[in-house]
């Protein structure tokens, strides 16, 4: 502000940054040297530029009875965007329906959504398996998304957006003639556009990083996700391969960062103001 | 709040909220009530005949030093998880508010370990202190400590701790830089004008207003260290060696899924939900106070 450079600031970031950047920058670096001298403990931070070939042969290699990595990079894409998108449209769809309409349960109905902040599937692990086996859903793709795509959080910030419309807005939109669909399509759809865009990359990151409802629910190798797969492979007594092991991770840490970072203004927006 | 004008018909919004409340009914609201009801029976040993028992289930919970001791392990846990990521998140964001050149950089590059999952920041941590490959782990045995996380339980405490606060600093950043920033800048020139500075100016001024982010994220921090550590935990150290970093989670896990003690397990979650419960209601009560203020 007054021309001086700030270096405690600059010296304090810069180690907050190496704090994150530094094992990041270790994973890459370590994807590309030889597996005998990691086993040594002879990790380099000097990437070794002739084997960037690893992240593409990397792709083939499985978990002992696993899937190929490529194959559990897809199981997790799947995973992921049907999440994101599924709990988009009935979130979306759920918060018009209660701020638009008076029906009978309404409040019932808003509430017994509500109460499910407070249900994490971690805390009902074993009763929510035993009602998927009762479902049939165990070991299907079904069983691995749907569960996780009802969302209180997801319907209380569409709400919010919604409850900030103007009445005016609305009726004049029925003076015109907009019937209920018409209005979401036009009206709300648009004004709601980058809360969806925060909304989705919060949800693809949830889906992404799942472990243990797929751990739970998905006992079958073919629907693997690659965090599942990570973990797998790490948890052998003797791992060899470690260069292959560190690419692994560097393929699972990329697609969700890339949306973070592509995404980044709407997703911090939305973050901080939905969850207040 | 609610809108003076309204769609006619009930059919349509009931067909619209339809989805939402099938999906909480029957995986949210089923399954809980379900855990409930376990937790109130005993299975015998080869899962044949079942019998109510009341509370029993609970008792034995609470009379078993196991549990007892997993319970305070986890207490202990959560609260240095929570310090730790807090605080390292609320002094970066107190550098990254201040107007300085490249700060827009400086953010992005703290902003993006959000993305990571908590199972991957345990692969990232492996790197670092694995006995054998870790770079850290050379240093510690370069200067004579005894570095093996998979043998020494306060070691392995100190991993866990270490990779989950890690990985949830990036999402306290977030809500403290956003916090910090909507605190208006008249008010921290005025108390620059009272010649209020520096640690005075932070601690009578800025700590304050921040106090609903603060206990907004308290919240979310003890529940992410209660819960979504589970990941973390399991792929450092299985909640071994022995049962050194074994939180309730890993408990609730490893005594219905692998044990397959259904009662005892659903008993565990109970608690866990009431936990959860208590945390929810406090955080409500909290916010809504300062509110109404």
């Amino acid at each position: 502000m007054n021309g001086r450079v700030d270096w405690v600031a600059h010296g304090v970031l810069c180690c907050g940054v190496l704090l994150f950047v530094l094992p990041l920058w270790l994973l890459l670096a370590g994807a590309t040297q030889d597996a005998g001298a990691i086993s040594r403990g002879e990790l380099s931070l000097l990437p070794d530029l002739r084997n960037l070939g690893v992240f593409w042969s990397v792709l083939n290699d499985r978990a002992p009875g696993g899937a190929p990595v490529w194959h559990m990079l897809l199981v997790s894409a799947a995973m992921a965007l049907a999440i994101a998108g599924g709990k988009i449209i009935i979130s979306l769809l759920s918060a018009y329906a209660v701020t638009f309409f008076r029906f009978p349960f309404r409040m019932l109905c808003f509430w017994t959504i509500f109460i499910t902040l407070m249900l994490p599937v971690e805390v009902r692990i074993v009763p929510t398996y035993a009602v998927m086996a009762d479902f049939g859903l165990i070991n299907s793709f079904t069983g691995l998304a749907m569960p996780l795509i009802a969302s209180a959080t997801a319907t209380l910030l569409f709400r919010q957006v919604f409850v900030a419309v103007p009445d005016e807005l609305v009726e004049a939109a029925r003076m015109d003639g907009a019937g209920p669909l018409r209005f979401l399509r036009d009206i709300l759809l648009p004004v709601s556009a980058a809360n969806m865009a925060a909304l989705f990359v919060i949800v693809f990151v949830y889906g992404w990083n799942q472990y243990l409802w797929p751990l739970l629910v998905a006992t079958d190798p073919s629907l693997d996700t690659i965090v599942i797969g990570i973990v797998k492979m790490i948890g052998q007594d003797s791992v060899t391969d470690w260069n292959r092991v560190m690419a692994t991770a560097v393929l699972a840490l990329l697609p969700p960062v890339a949306v973070v970072l592509l995404m980044q203004r709407w997703f911090v927006k939305g973050l901080t103001e939905g969850e207040k | 709040m609610e809108r003076r004008t309204i769609f006619a018909g009930w059919v349509l919004p009931v067909l619209l909220v339809a989805p939402q409340l099938l999906l909480t009914v029957f995986f949210f609201l089923w399954p809980a009530g379900r855990a409930m009801w376990t937790s109130l029976e005993r299975q015998d040993a080869f899962g044949i005949r079942t019998e109510f028992v009341g509370l029993d289930n609970f008792a034995d919970l609470f009379a078993d030093p196991l549990y007892l001791d997993s319970a305070v392990r986890t207490v202990g846990f959560c609260a240095a998880v929570a310090v730790l990521a807090m605080g390292t998140a609320l002094l970066l964001a107190v550098f990254a508010d201040r107007d300085i050149r490249g700060r827009a950089i400086y953010r992005t590059l703290l902003i993006w370990p959000y993305a990571i999952a908590p199972a991957i920041a345990a692969v990232l941590w492996v790197l670092l202190l694995h006995p054998q490959i870790g770079l850290v782990a050379h240093g510690l045995k370069a200067i004579g400590i005894l570095w093996d996380y998979k043998l020494n339980d306060a070691q392995a405490m100190t991993v866990v701790i270490l990779a989950s606060a890690w990985k949830q600093v990036s999402y306290n950043f977030i809500f403290f830089l956003a916090g910090l920033q909507s605190i208006p800048k008249a008010v921290i020139e005025a108390a620059r004008m009272d010649g209020a500075r520096g640690w005075r100016r932070f601690r009578t001024i800025t700590l304050p207003l921040l106090a609903p982010t603060m206990f907004f994220l308290i919240v979310v921090n003890i529940v992410y260290a209660a819960f979504d550590t589970f990941a973390t935990i399991q792929a450092l150290t299985q909640g071994g060696p022995g049962k050194a970093t074994e939180t309730l989670m890993l408990k609730v896990y490893r005594d219905g899924l692998i044990n397959l003690d259904l009662g005892s397990s659903s008993a565990q979650s109970v608690v866990l939900m009431l936990g959860i419960v208590v945390l929810t209601a406090l955080q409500f009560r909290f916010i809504g106070r300062r509110n109404a203020e």
